[in-house]
């Protein structure tokens, strides 16, 4: 069989010209403010494809430099480094390079060794953070291992290699039978097949697999070889690998006499071990399909007891609007009882079946917790610091959109605990801390809400430091004097980066800002409490979901707008002498001897006929990026659960409002948007009361 | 024994989709090409086969798509389905296990290889080799 791979170099070549014209027109078309994921995307493929085809013709030079390439294209595509000039630049000018390597591969000529070595170092820098991207782990450094299989030859050993599939191996599309095979092309096999766990047949599945092996391998390979057999199925089997030679003074035959090893077929299932008598050394198999919770796009694992939970509810629904229409078919005014009843019990149910589905999409936060001590431990390892990571609180449930949202914002948060919190174990040790570090992760539920803390224990935000950074990059006024908690609060400044140097670990242009517009963006909230030489803790706050919101209805001359209760602090009717109005700032309200400005939701939204004097209507204080203000409303009519709908899709965005609800009667209300309406205050001031 | 083994080798590069054809049909399969998800969707659905080798970044339709597409047609429900994997990045591993994957083989492939983890979870001779 020919492997020779040579005649398809001329292919590749002619390929790499086309890709890197695409790249080109792709590169010059790209509008640097507005770089679209599918631009970046045509063009990471057209890196990916040349680098893909360099390696198999020995063209390392051109996969080394496209690879980078690819990171760079990565980190933009992630958001992680944001487009610019400079970037497209440097890609173009890589192509170029690597033009000239493909032209060079073409005509035979070796390229001068250090050809795109600044162009590399450039975009590797540019990268930078991208963790696979580091020139030592290189994938084209790691050639195809050859075979080790046929390669290296051991002494004999005997292994016991307990094999036990989850139900679900198959689903994988892999094939227990071809495993036991090729482990028995590595040396001599006894194999005991475990039939317990296979039901009558009025029950079996044929899509799982209810079998179980222990094998006996008598092989000069090594363990890695065993391994490998099984690489495609460690998710989805318990394998366990027991070497018995050294347990054994001879042969393994010799403990097994009734097995004669030589006398047995090299076919796979030899015996079938009675399914009423387990073998204790056996790993029975799992009771359940284990479920592992991988985020994935399309689907999610739910947990039985809520399924049925779901079917319960809908059989209570179905039961209730039976009986209404019994009633109704032929209602006299005695049955108004009854129907009032029914009637209740319908809304009770209906909304037990809303909590129940919302739940359906609940998913603990463990799928996101469960990477961060791998994140941990490498940072750890990278940056010579001895950290622990303690983690609370992993089965707290949240909506699966907030945990696939949640993933970026945390691994920047403990990366950045890692990077600029935790002390190295000498300075610890110096400032009288144990060596260790230690990171608290922690979720719990608060008040309706999902709150996530990242502490550490180590230096602490350096206020000195961070102001003197901010007054030089111009964000706070040089004769400013902030209040400490407000310092803390300047690392989510846009523009703002503490690091000295930009580390491979946590700088990279992007800081905290996006990290705490990434939360806004989902309706939480994240806070910063700091004790320099302590530590620092990082406080995200986050709703369960984003499909649905408790809400205050309040009355505004005829109009229904919607508060978000989470933003709700309290609510006031004041006198006249509570509110005073300040020049040029507008009305405030003295709160308990706090100054808080007032918003005149019916101003603001050029509602007529409302109450323009506060100390005729209802002030209701509401919260929103540590930011207060009171709104002024004629009406607190409820509170409900409302089903946001998004304005968007239909109009513009509109400021101060976040969404649309229907309300029971059907009319439309709008949901208002707190943090919109804090900083709108300034401009608006009513005019009559004080008049 | 029988008829060969179909394979259908996905890949938008050209040259490596014709590199991976070349390379089994060497060892006795019988090879289809498809240029990405899109396009293997449809030829799979024309005709079975008895396992897939994707890329994983693809225009229309990437890797992870076509493996989560193929897997909700009962008829590649079990079928094997291999993916290119040019990085030994763990996650683009984890993500295409999650959408179905059997296994993985890491580019650039060594022809051996490649046929070594074929055989692996679609053997075309009885017993292997």
């Amino acid at each position: 069989m020919s492997t020779d791979l040579s005649q398809f170099r001329q292919t590749y070549i002619a390929e790499c010209f086309e890709l890197l014209a695409d790249m080109e027109a792709r590169l010059m078309e790209l509008d640097v403010g507005a770089a679209g994921s599918e631009a970046l995307n045509a063009i990471f493929r057209c890196a990916h494809s040349i680098k893909g085809g360099a390696g198999a013709f020995g063209l390392q030079e051109i996969g080394s430099l496209t690879h980078v390439m690819e990171a760079l294209l990565d980190s933009l595509r992630d958001g992680r480094v944001a487009p610019s000039r400079a970037s497209v630049d440097m890609l173009l000018k890589a192509r170029d390079i690597v033009l000239q390597m493909v032209e060079a591969a073409r005509d035979g000529v070796k390229v001068p060794e250090n050809l795109g070595a600044d162009i590399k170092a450039a975009l590797q820098s540019a990268a930078d953070g991208t963790p696979n991207a580091s020139p030592s782990t290189l994938s084209l450094e790691d050639k195809p291992t050859p075979p080790q299989v046929t390669s290296e030859v051991h002494a004999p050993q005997s292994w016991r290699i307990g094999f036990t599939p989850y139900q679900t191996l198959f689903m994988t599309g892999n094939e227990p039978i071809l495993i036991l095979r090729e482990l028995a092309r590595l040396g001599q096999t006894v194999v005991t097949a475990f039939t317990g766990q296979v039901p009558t047949l009025s029950t079996l599945d044929p899509t799982r697999c209810y079998l179980s092996w222990i094998i006996i391998l008598s092989t000069d390979k090594p363990e890695s070889a065993i391994r490998e057999v099984f690489e495609f199925v460690t998710d989805h089997c318990d394998l366990r690998l027991v070497n018995i030679t050294l347990q054994t003074s001879g042969p393994v035959s010799e403990k097994l006499p009734e097995k004669k090893m030589d006398a047995l077929p090299a076919l796979p299932i030899v015996s079938c071990a009675p399914a009423a008598a387990p073998v204790t050394t056996a790993a029975s198999p799992p009771a359940e399909d284990p479920v592992h919770a991988v985020p994935h796009v399309t689907s999610i694992r739910v947990d039985l007891e809520k399924v049925d939970r779901l079917v319960n509810m809908v059989g209570e629904l179905v039961i209730t609007e039976a009986m209404l229409h019994a009633l109704m078919r032929d209602f006299t005014m005695d049955k108004l009882s009854g129907l009032l009843g029914g009637l209740s019990e319908l809304s009770q149910h209906t909304r037990e079946l809303q909590e129940a589905v919302m739940s359906v999409r609940m998913q603990p936060v463990h799928s996101v917790f469960a990477r961060m001590p791998r994140l941990v431990r490498d940072l750890a390892a990278q940056l010579n610091k001895d950290i622990r990571l303690v983690m609370v609180g992993e089965a707290t449930e949240v909506d699966k959109t907030v945990i696939e949202q949640l993933s970026d914002p945390l691994t920047h948060m403990i990366r950045n605990a890692c990077d600029h919190g935790i002390e190295t174990p000498a300075v610890r040790l110096e400032k009288g801390k144990s060596a260790q570090g230690t990171i608290n992760l922690s979720a719990a539920h608060r008040g309706g809400r999902i709150v996530i803390e990242i502490r550490d224990d180590g230096a602490g935000i350096d206020r000195a430091r961070v102001l003197a950074k901010a007054r030089s990059k111009g964000l706070v006024a040089t004769d400013a004097q902030p209040a400490e908690d407000e310092i803390d609060a300047m690392i989510f400044l846009p523009g703002f980066s503490t690091a000295e140097q930009v580390t491979n670990v946590s700088g990279r242009g992007v800081g905290m800002d996006v990290v705490k517009r990434n939360i806004a963006a989902m309706g939480g909230h994240v806070r910063i409490s700091n004790t320099p030489g302590q530590g620092a803790c990082m406080t995200v706050s986050l709703p369960l979901t984003l499909a649905i919101l408790d809400g205050m209805i309040v009355r505004v001359g005829k109009e229904l707008y919607i508060v978000p209760i989470a933003n709700i602090l309290e609510t006031l009717r004041p006198t006249r002498a509570d509110v005073r109005r300040l020049e040029q700032r507008g009305d405030v309200i003295n709160v308990r001897g706090e100054f808080i400005p007032l918003v005149y939701l019916g101003q603001v939204f050029s509602v007529p006929n409302t109450h323009q004097d506060p100390a005729a209507s209802l002030v209701i204080l509401v919260e929103s990026n540590q930011q207060r203000a009171g709104l002024v409303v004629d009406e607190l009519v409820g509170q409900q659960q409302v089903v946001i709908k998004s304005l968007e899709a239909n109009a513009d965005p509109v400021r101060g409002v976040s969404g649309a609800t229907i309300l029971g009667d059907g009319r439309v209300s709008l949901i208002l948007e707190i943090s919109d309406l804090t900083l709108m205050r300034a401009s608006t001031t009513a005019h009559a009361w004080a008049a | 024994m029988g008829l060969a083994k179909k394979i259908l080798a996905v890949d938008d590069s050209k040259t490596m989709r014709e590199m991976v054809a070349f390379t089994l049909k060497g060892a006795g399969y019988e090879v289809s090409e498809a240029e990405d998800g899109q396009a293997a969707l449809a030829v799979a659905g024309a005709q079975r086969f008895d396992a897939v080798i994707t890329d994983l970044n693809m225009p229309n339709l990437n890797g992870y798509g076509l493996i989560r597409a193929l897997r909700a047609n009962p008829a590649y429900r079990f079928t094997p389905i291999l993916m290119l994997t040019t990085e030994g990045d763990p996650s683009k591993k984890e993500e295409g296990k999650a959408a179905g994957a059997t296994g993985w083989i890491v580019k650039p492939f060594d022809p051996v290889k490649l046929i070594e983890v074929v055989q692996k979870v679609c053997p075309n001779k009885a017993g292997g080799v």
